[in-house]
C-alpha cells in the first residue's frame, strides 16, 4: 500500500489572513521531508490539514491512493507527534502507549507485547510507569513518538520535534529519530524553524514562507542554489551588499570589486557568507579589523571600511596561520557568492579567482 | 531565629483559638450530658428526619452541579461563543449573592403569589415548603463550587490532549470518558467535596424556603437552630457535632485520597513549578 502524500492546490485562511496559499507538494513514500519556514509561514497549518485536525479551505489532500480530504482524522492512518508532545497527564507512560491499542479493543496480551516491544525501541523500559511530568524533555518527546507509532499509522507527521529541548539532548535525539527513520522507513514529515536540522535529518527540505512554498530540493542542492535572498538569508548568515553589474564584472556600491558574473549591466544584490569572505594582511589595507570573536573552533571577524561592514569567518586555526589582530589593515578576497537581480531574479553564481576553476554557475 | 518561632506561634495560636477551640466545645457541650443524652438527641425521630432529608437534598444537589460544572468547563474551555464571557460571570452570581436573597428569589418565582405560583397550584405542585424547593435553592446556591474549581482547570490544560486522542483514533465519547473527564478529575473531586460540605451546611436560603416544619422540612442545619431557639442546648449541639463529623470526614477523605494517588499529585504539582 502507497504511503505517499500528495497535496493538491491546498488553501486555508482564518478570519481573511491567508495562511496557506495554494499549495502543493509531494511527500514521497518512505522519505522523511523537513517544513522549514519561520514562525507563521503556514507550515504547522498545513501539518494539521493532513492530520485531520483542519479542514482546507479548498484544495485536496491524499494518502496513498484515497483522497483523504473529508476523512475523519482517525481514519486517516497519520500518527501526529505535537510540539508539546501532548502526553495524556494522568495515565503513565505504559498507558500513554497503550491508549490507541486500548481503543481499538485490542487483547491484553497484544497490548502488553506492543507496548513492551515500543519502550524498548524508545529505550525508555525502566519507566513505564512514570507519569509524564516525571519525565524530561526528551523522554516525554519519545514516548509521544511511541504512542503515535503505537496506532500503526502510515504515515508520520511531528510538529516540532525538537523546539523544547536543549541542545544536547536535541543533537542525540536527532541522530535517534534519524536511526529509528532509517529501520522503519514510514513517510516522515516534520516542521522545523531550525535549517541545521532541517539539514541535518532531512532527506530533502521544503522552504515555505507567507503560505507558499518557496523552494524544495535536497539539502545540498538547496544550499548551493538558494531559489531567492528570502531562502538565502534563511540557511543562515550572509553579507548583503547593494551592488551593480558592468561589463561582466560585479561591483559593490560602495566601490570595491566582488567579482565576475554572466548578468547583464545594471544594478543586482550580493549575498556573500561570512566563510566566503577572506581577509588578508596588507599594510596599505582599505579595511580594518573592528573586532575578533573566537567562540570555540570558529573565529568571527568583523571588518569595516568607510561605512560598510562584512562579516567573516573562519576555523580558529586559520585565524592563528593567518596573523590576523583587532585593529590590523587588511585587503579582502571574496571566494564566493550568490547574486541576485533587481527584483529577484536570478541566483547567478559570483565567480571568483578562486571559485571559478572549483564551482559551476549556477 | 526568633522571629520565626514568633511567626509560627502566632499562626499555631491563631488556628486553636479560632478553629480547633469551638471545634472541641461543639463536641465538648454536646456530650456534656453523657453519652446517653447524646444518643437519645439523635436518635429523636425529628432529628432523623433531618438526618434523612440532608442526605436526600446533598444527593440530588451534588450529581446536579457535578453535571453542569463537566458541562459548563467543557463548553468554555474549548468553544468560543456568544455569551462566553457573560456564562462565566453569571457562574459567580450566587457566591456574590447573600444565601436569604436566593431563597426569597425562590419563593417570588415558586411561592403562591409568585410568577409560576398560580400555575403551579392549578396543578398540584407544591415547591416551595417543600423538597423541591429545598433542593433549588440548595443547587442555586453550591452552584459555583464544581464549576469553579474545573473551568480554570480545563482552560489550562487546553486542547491539546483532546487533539492527540482524535489522531490516535478516539471517537468523541472515548474521548470524554478516557481523556477529558479523567484529566480533571482532581478538580472535580475538590469541587464535590465542597459543593458536598456547603449543601450539607446550607442555612439561609434553605431557611427561607423550607417553612421549618420540624420533622418535615428540618434539614440539620435548620434543626439546630430550632433546638437551640427552644432552650434544647445540649440537644442542639449535639446534632451541630453531626455536622461538625461530616467536616471531619471530608477533610480525611480528602487527605486519605491524596494520599493514594501521590505519585500522579506529585508530578503534577513538580509540573506546575517547574
Amino acid at each position: 500500500m502507497s504511503t505517499e502524500i500528495t497535496i493538491s492546490h491546498v488553501s486555508r485562511s482564518f478570519n481573511g489572513h491567508i495562511v496557506l496559499d495554494d499549495v502543493n507538494l509531494t511527500v514521497r513514500e518512505g522519505e522523511l521531508l523537513a517544513l522549514l519556514g519561520p514562525s507563521g509561514s503556514g507550515k504547522t497549518t498545513l501539518l494539521r490539514l493532513i492530520a485531520g485536525l483542519d479542514q482546507p479551505d479548498s484544495g485536496s489532500i491524499a494518502i496513498g491512493q484515497d483522497d483523504a480530504t473529508s476523512r475523519h482524522p482517525k481514519e486517516r492512518g497519520v500518527g501526529f507527534v505535537f510540539q508539546h508532545y501532548a502526553l495524556f497527564r494522568h495515565m503513565t507512560v505504559f498507558e500513554n502507549i497503550a491508549f490507541p491499542l486500548r481503543i481499538r479493543k485490542a487483547r491484553q496480551a497484544e497490548i502488553k507485547a506492543k507496548v513492551e516491544e515500543l519502550l524498548k525501541l524508545i529505550q525508555l523500559e525502566t519507566l513505564a510507569g512514570r507519569y509524564p511530568a516525571q519525565l524530561s524533555g526528551g523522554q516525554r518527546q519519545r514516548v509521544a513518538l511511541a504512542r503515535a507509532l503505537a496506532s500503526q499509522p502510515r504515515v508520520l507527521l511531528l510538529d516540532e520535534p525538537f523546539g523544547a529541548l536543549d541542545a544536547v539532548v536535541r543533537r542525540d535525539l536527532r541522530r535517534w529519530l534519524r536511526h529509528l527513520h532509517e529501520e522503519m522507513h514510514i513517510t516522515t514529515l516534520f516542521v522545523t524553524h531550525d535549517q541545521e536540522e532541517a539539514f541535518d535529518l532531512a532527506d530533502r527540505v521544503v522552504i515555505m514562507k507567507d503560505g507558499k512554498i518557496c523552494q524544495e530540493g535536497t539539502p545540498i542542492d538547496i544550499y548551493r542554489g538558494p531559489a531567492n535572498p528570502f531562502v538565502h538569508e534563511f540557511l543562515g548568515e550572509s553579507n548583503h551588499l547593494a551592488a551593480h553589474v558592468a561589463g561582466g564584472m560585479v561591483l559593490a556600491d560602495a566601490g570595491f570589486p566582488l567579482g565576475s558574473a554572466e548578468l547583464p549591466d545594471g544594478p543586482v544584490q550580493a549575498y556573500i557568507r561570512p566563510h566566503h569572505v577572506v581577509p588578508v594582511p596588507a599594510a596599505q589595507g582599505a579595511w580594518s579589523i573592528a573586532r575578533i570573536a573566537a567562540t570555540g573552533a570558529q573565529a568571527r571577524i568583523s571588518l569595516t571600511r568607510g561605512g560598510t561592514a562584512l562579516e567573516a569567518a573562519m576555523t580558529a586555526d586559520e585565524l592563528l596561520e593567518a596573523g590576523l589582530h583587532a585593529g590590523g589593515a587588511v585587503e579582502v578576497m571574496f571566494t564566493g557568492g550568490t547574486i541576485f537581480g533587481p527584483d529577484g531574479a536570478g541566483p547567478v553564481r559570483l565567480n571568483t579567482q578562486k571559485s571559478a576553476h572549483k564551482l559551476k554557475v549556477g | 531565629m526568633a522571629s520565626r518561632f514568633l511567626l509560627i506561634v502566632t499562626a499555631l495560636a491563631f488556628m486553636a483559638v479560632f478553629l480547633l477551640l469551638p471545634l472541641i466545645s461543639v463536641f465538648a457541650e454536646a456530650l456534656s450530658a453523657g453519652l446517653g443524652a447524646y444518643a437519645s438527641a439523635i436518635v429523636d425521630p425529628n432529628v432523623q428526619s433531618a438526618i434523612w432529608l440532608t442526605l436526600i437534598i446533598a444527593a440530588i444537589t451534588v450529581p446536579a452541579n457535578l453535571i453542569f460544572g463537566v458541562c459548563a468547563s467543557w463548553c468554555i474551555a474549548r468553544f468560543k461563543f456568544w455569551g462566553r464571557d457573560l456564562l462565566i460571570t453569571l457562574i459567580d452570581l450566587p457566591f456574590s449573592i447573600s444565601p436569604v436573597v436566593a431563597g426569597l428569589l425562590e419563593v417570588l418565582l415558586f411561592g403562591l403569589n409568585g410568577l409560576l405560583g398560580s400555575w403551579l397550584s392549578d396543578h398540584n405542585i407544591q415547591i416551595i415548603f417543600a423538597l423541591p424547593g429545598m433542593v433549588l435553592a440548595t443547587i442555586f446556591v453550591t452552584f459555583p463550587f464544581v464549576a469553579r474549581e474545573v473551568i480554570p482547570l480545563a482552560q489550562e490544560q487546553g486542547n491539546d490532549e483532546e487533539e492527540a486522542a482524535v489522531t490516535l483514533g478516539a471517537s468523541g465519547f472515548q474521548i470524554f470518558w478516557r481523556v477529558s473527564l479523567p484529566k480533571l478529575r482532581w478538580g472535580l473531586f475538590y469541587g464535590v467535596l465542597l459543593c458536598n460540605a456547603r449543601a450539607m451546611g446550607e442555612f439561609g436560603a434553605v431557611s427561607v424556603v423550607s417553612g421549618k416544619v420540624f420533622g418535615e422540612t428540618d434539614t440539620l442545619s435548620l434543626a439546630v437552630e430550632s433546638l437551640y431557639g427552644s432552650y434544647e442546648i445540649q440537644a442542639a449541639f449535639a446534632v451541630a457535632s453531626l455536622l461538625a463529623m461530616l467536616a471531619l470526614v471530608t477533610l480525611v477523605l480528602k487527605a486519605v485520597l491524596e494520599w493514594l494517588n501521590r505519585d500522579e499529585l506529585n508530578a503534577v504539582k513538580r509540573k506546575r513549578t517547574a
